[in-house]
């Protein structure tokens, strides 16, 4: 079994599409459509990376990625950011938070691919 | 005959009745049932004191003896009410805001709280009013008289002056018992006031009564009394213009200075609006007063015995022709006359003496502090005003009894009206001229009040009484420019004209003189500023600094002066202003201010502040502080205005470009928050095609997931599609370019239109309507009406989250406008949200669910706009619900 992506995003055909890239790239992804659940399942099962969308419903992707740092047992979990808004001071702030690295949308799936075994395999 | 013990138990049983009167709006206004007792009409009633015996039954006699002058004792009242209103209204304004409890207590308020002032126009008010107070006496005595001698009765000396003597104990015990019950002069006495204006209606009623037999019972009717007016000497009689004029300016000035008009006008005014409706229904009653003065003065000369006294004419007429019923009426008019003029002018006197004499002295008699911290000055207040009323009373039974009562009424109205408009040059330059100054004020009244005794009063009390007849011929030692009634040698004047002449010329001139030549202390420039100024500032500049007063003892003080429940309300209401708990407020020098106007309206403004100086310590706003703060404020006064408009028209303009300066920015704000939206709402469809396409184009899948995957592009870029349809739309309705299409048709049809596009069929949502209220006739575009119906109910069947979801339509027609409220049964809208759904992007559910791109709303707000009409949410329904208005066409209406 492979090593497990934990994908929070909330429009389901987004979801659909990373999910088939990853899979066939031999990832087990799990998703999740907002932050709140993700982070308590992360904490009982430490994924191996995260892809974070920042326009979440209710708490946004920096504010998790805030919580995924301040926290012991996901501190050290590779984070890679998705965005649509695609603005420069967004990459900033996401990397100031500590994401691995950041993307925006609409992206090309072999990018997604590779940015994703760099960070795993890193 | 009627017998002269039936008169006096009437006279009786009629102060009885006024009594009553007095004692039930008393406790009528105890309980705080005040309101017919502040009707305007109550004011103006109480204003008719002005009308005195002098003129029930003087103005008769006046006719009889001088022809139509008599005339000019009404106009001069009816030009100040009718032309002059506006000095009435700064009067009413100033003692209202400086709690003023007398004229004499207004000029030395004026002039810094002068102690000195109060005492000198507290003087000339006494020894004006004694005369007036006797004709009064006198009035009523000789009414008696004349029913005693129709009773058979012949009356000596002796029994004459033991009726005036019993008259003016009953009316002192009268205005004891009504005048002096509250302390606080501001505090109205509505018992009295309603005592007047009751006695107001009888005297009116009684001349008018009188008038009516004369013309109609004995005349025969208005024309034969025409005809017998012209064969009388009346109409003969030469006017002199100089008299006239005189008589109208004293009768005009008297009415503003006499102690007891300022008392009804002034003190016992209870709403500056009264004065609106006094300056015409007081003219008025002035002119049905003197309607019939002439008649019954001409045939009072016809029918009645030479020599018969012509003041009394009121009363011998009826009483000749056997009218004994009318005479009586006629009786209790006249005594109403007097009575209500003698217990307001003994009110007002003896607040006066009380206030402006007894207190200081007191004061000043008492080891510092103690006076004001131990003694029990309401006691001493009260007692002091109970004594005052009884000395004015005295002093004028006293001037009935020197001067023989054998004067004519009119006479020594006259001579009282001349010393009481000394005030007037001080009062109107107090209200009118910041430069007068106290000096002058006195150097002014002291002349006018040295001039009338000499030339009016001294004379008035009869020839040989207290000037010899050689010094009225030749002067005092022989000095002829002194001679009382011809000064500086000018012979030839009548006496009044005379006197007021000389007192009046020398009063001003010494009242300016004075002013011009010395310099205001501070407290005289601040007071002198808010006296003008009253229109202009309301608020005071603080004289006191706080000085070493404790507020306990401010406040003992003050229940001692103002009794226990008055001074604790002051004190509890300035604490909860100042958001303190309990009774003792942080002692301000505001508060001091506030404190001392309080306590004024019981002890006068003069007192007053010696108390509050004692209790401070004397640290009253030192004399460099005062003028520094006495400068600032005239400077502020004199330039306020300029400044004002000036200040006002740049702080108008830096509220616009503030306000336009944030429009702009939020407008930025806005425009950025919009792109980023916009972005990320077409990147996120534009991610679905690209990824599912790389994916197709990599072709490792089975048929099933290539032709879903097909299905997400072809509906993502639908989604794309519509986004920018939406974006273009809303953009064209922003910029007011759109087009509408007129059209006329059925809001039904409409609604069926819009629940079939909106594509129900395979949903839960139920719609209920009223078909009914739907036959509306709807000129306006119909497919942009549609369009917000869809999108309503469209909404509805997305976000209503109720497990049988419903949404009712309602049409309710409501003048030129229909109103349809979309209602659903699901958890609403937060009320944070309910404005912000019709922004653009603004959803506030999840977005997944949604499927638009919150466009919607914000569309259906430009539509509705477009269309003349709106769209609101509908707080407190059962679930969410939206509002459409739109104005119904005026041929809709019609049809509808």
């Amino acid at each position: 079994m492979g090593k497990r992506v934990l994908l929070i995003e909330d429009e389901p055909n987004i979801i659909e599409a990373i999910s088939f890239i990853l899979s066939r790239d031999g990832w087990t992804v799990h998703t999740h459509e907002d932050g709140q659940t993700a982070m308590d399942k992360m904490l009982s099962l430490p994924p191996d990376m995260i892809i974070l969308d920042v326009m979440l419903p209710g708490r946004s992707g920096f504010d998790i990625l805030r919580d995924l740092r301040a926290h012991d047992v996901t501190k050290a979990i590779p984070v890679m950011m998705l965005t649509a808004r695609g603005q420069e001071k967004d990459r900033e702030l996401a990397l100031r938070l500590g994401a691995n690295h950041f993307m925006t949308k609409p992206f090309s799936n072999a990018e997604v691919r590779d940015q994703v075994r760099n960070l795993i395999e890193a | 005959m009627l017998s002269f013990n039936i008169l006096v138990f009437v006279a009786l049983s009629y102060v009885a009745f006024l009594f009553a009167v007095a004692f039930v709006a008393e406790r009528r206004a105890a309980r705080g049932h005040v309101g017919w007792l502040q009707s305007p009409m109550i004011y103006t009633l109480s204003l008719s004191i002005y009308c005195t015996a002098w003129t029930f039954y003087g103005a008769v006699g006046y006719a009889a003896r001088s022809g139509l002058e008599f005339a000019t004792i009404y106009l001069g009242p009816t030009l100040v009410m009718v032309g002059w209103w506006w000095i009435l209204r700064r009067l009413v304004r100033i003692g209202r805001s400086q709690r003023i409890t007398s004229i004499a207590d207004l000029v030395s308020s004026r002039f810094g709280k002068s102690t000195q002032l109060g005492v000198i126009v507290t003087i000339i008010s006494m020894v004006a009013a004694t005369p007036y107070i006797a004709l009064q006496l006198q009035s009523v005595t000789l009414s008696f008289s004349v029913f005693a001698k129709t009773s058979g009765q012949e009356w000596q000396a002796a029994d004459v002056n033991a009726t005036a003597l019993w008259v003016a104990i009953g009316l002192a015990v009268f205005t004891v018992l009504f005048g002096t019950r509250n302390l606080d002069a501001n505090e109205r006495h509505h018992g009295i006031v309603m005592a007047i204006a009751v006695e107001a209606v009888v005297k009116l009623i009684a001349l008018l009564a009188v008038g009516a037999f004369v013309v109609w019972g004995i005349a025969g009717g208005p024309a034969q009394m025409l005809a017998r007016i012209d064969a009388s000497p009346i109409p003969l009689w030469d006017q002199s213009g100089g008299r006239w004029v005189t008589l109208i300016f004293l009768s005009a000035a008297a009415f503003l200075c006499l102690p007891r008009m300022f008392q009804v006008l002034v003190v016992e005014n209870a709403n500056e609006r009264h004065l609106g409706v006094a300056s015409w229904a007081f003219p008025f009653y002035l002119f049905l007063m003197s309607l019939f003065v002439v008649p019954i003065a001409v045939v009072g000369l016809d029918l009645l015995p030479a020599g018969s006294n012509p003041d009394l004419f009121v009363l011998t007429v009826p009483l000749s022709q056997g009218r004994e019923g009318l005479a009586m009426l006629s009786f209790l008019g006249g005594f109403s006359s007097a009575t209500s003029m003698v217990i307001v002018a003994t009110i007002a006197l003896a607040t006066m003496v009380s206030n402006h004499i007894v207190v200081p002295l007191w004061l000043n008699l008492q080891p510092d502090q103690e006076a004001v911290m131990s003694g029990d000055v309401r006691q001493v207040i009260l007692l002091s005003r109970r004594l005052s009323i009884a000395a004015v009373l005295a002093l004028g039974f006293l001037y009935y009894r020197i001067s023989g009562g054998g004067t004519a009424l009119a006479a020594i109205g006259l001579v009282s009206f001349t010393g009481a408009v000394q005030i007037l040059p001080a009062m109107l330059g107090g209200i009118f001229w910041r430069g007068a100054t106290g000096l002058g004020a006195a150097m002014g009244l002291m002349t006018g009040l040295v001039v009338w005794v000499w030339t009016l009063f001294l004379p008035s009390i009869g020839v040989d009484a207290v000037i010899p007849q050689s010094v009225m011929q030749t002067g005092p030692w022989g000095i002829a420019a002194l001679r009382p009634q011809a000064l500086f040698g000018i012979t030839g004047l009548d006496p009044v004209v005379h006197g007021v002449m000389w007192s009046m010329l020398l009063n001003g001139a010494m009242f300016i003189a004075g002013s011009l030549l010395s310099f205001p202390s501070p407290l005289e420039r601040l007071q002198g500023a808010q006296f003008v100024n009253i229109f202009e500032h309301s608020a005071a500049a603080p004289t006191w600094t706080t000085g070493s007063a404790k507020a306990e003892d401010l406040l003992i003080m003050a229940q001692r002066i103002m009794g226990s429940a008055e001074a604790q309300e002051v004190f509890l209401r300035e604490a909860t202003q100042q958001g303190k708990s309990g009774y003792l407020p942080d002692v301000t020098p505001e508060f001091i201010e506030r404190l001392e106007r309080e306590l004024s309206g019981s002890v006068g403004a003069a007192t007053s502040h010696a108390m509050i100086g004692q209790l401070t310590g004397g640290s009253g706003v030192s004399v460099e502080d005062l003028i520094a703060v006495a400068d600032e404020a005239a400077q502020i006064l004199e330039y306020s205005n300029r400044l004002e408009a000036k200040s006002d028209e740049q702080e108008r303009t830096a509220r616009a470009l503030r306000v336009a300066n944030e429009k702009l920015t939020a407008l930025s704000i806005q425009k950025d928050a919009f792109l980023s939206q916009i972005s990320h709402e077409l990147r996120t469809p534009m991610t679905s095609i690209r990824s599912f396409s790389e994916i197709l184009r990599d072709g490792e899948m089975t048929g099933d997931e290539q032709s879903r995957y097909a299905r997400i592009i072809h509906d993502e870029a639908i989604r794309l599609t519509r986004l920018l349809d939406d974006l273009l739309d809303l953009s064209v309705l922003e910029n007011g370019q759109v087009v509408l299409h007129q059209q006329t048709g059925q809001l039904c049809d409409l609604l069926d239109r819009a629940i079939g596009a909106a594509g129900l069929h395979d949903s839960a949502l139920v719609v209920s309507r009223k078909p009914e209220a739907e036959a509306l006739t709807l000129t306006s575009d119909l497919d942009r009406l549609v369009q917000v119906f869809i999108n309503l109910i469209a909404n509805a069947q997305k976000y209503c989250d109720a497990d049988h979801p419903h949404l009712k339509i309602v049409v309710r027609t409501k003048g030129r406008e229909c109103q349809i409220d979309f209602i659903d049964n699901g958890s609403g809208i937060a009320p944070e949200n309910q404005q912000l759904i019709f922004e653009k992007f603004s959803r506030v559910t999840d977005q997944s669910k949604a499927g638009g791109a919150g466009l919607g709303l914000a569309i259906c707000r430009e539509i509705m706009h477009r269309l003349g009409g709106k769209i609101s949410y509908l707080p407190g329904q059962s679930g969410a619900a939206f509002r459409v208005n739109l104005p119904l066409s005026e041929t809709a209406t019609a049809l509808a």
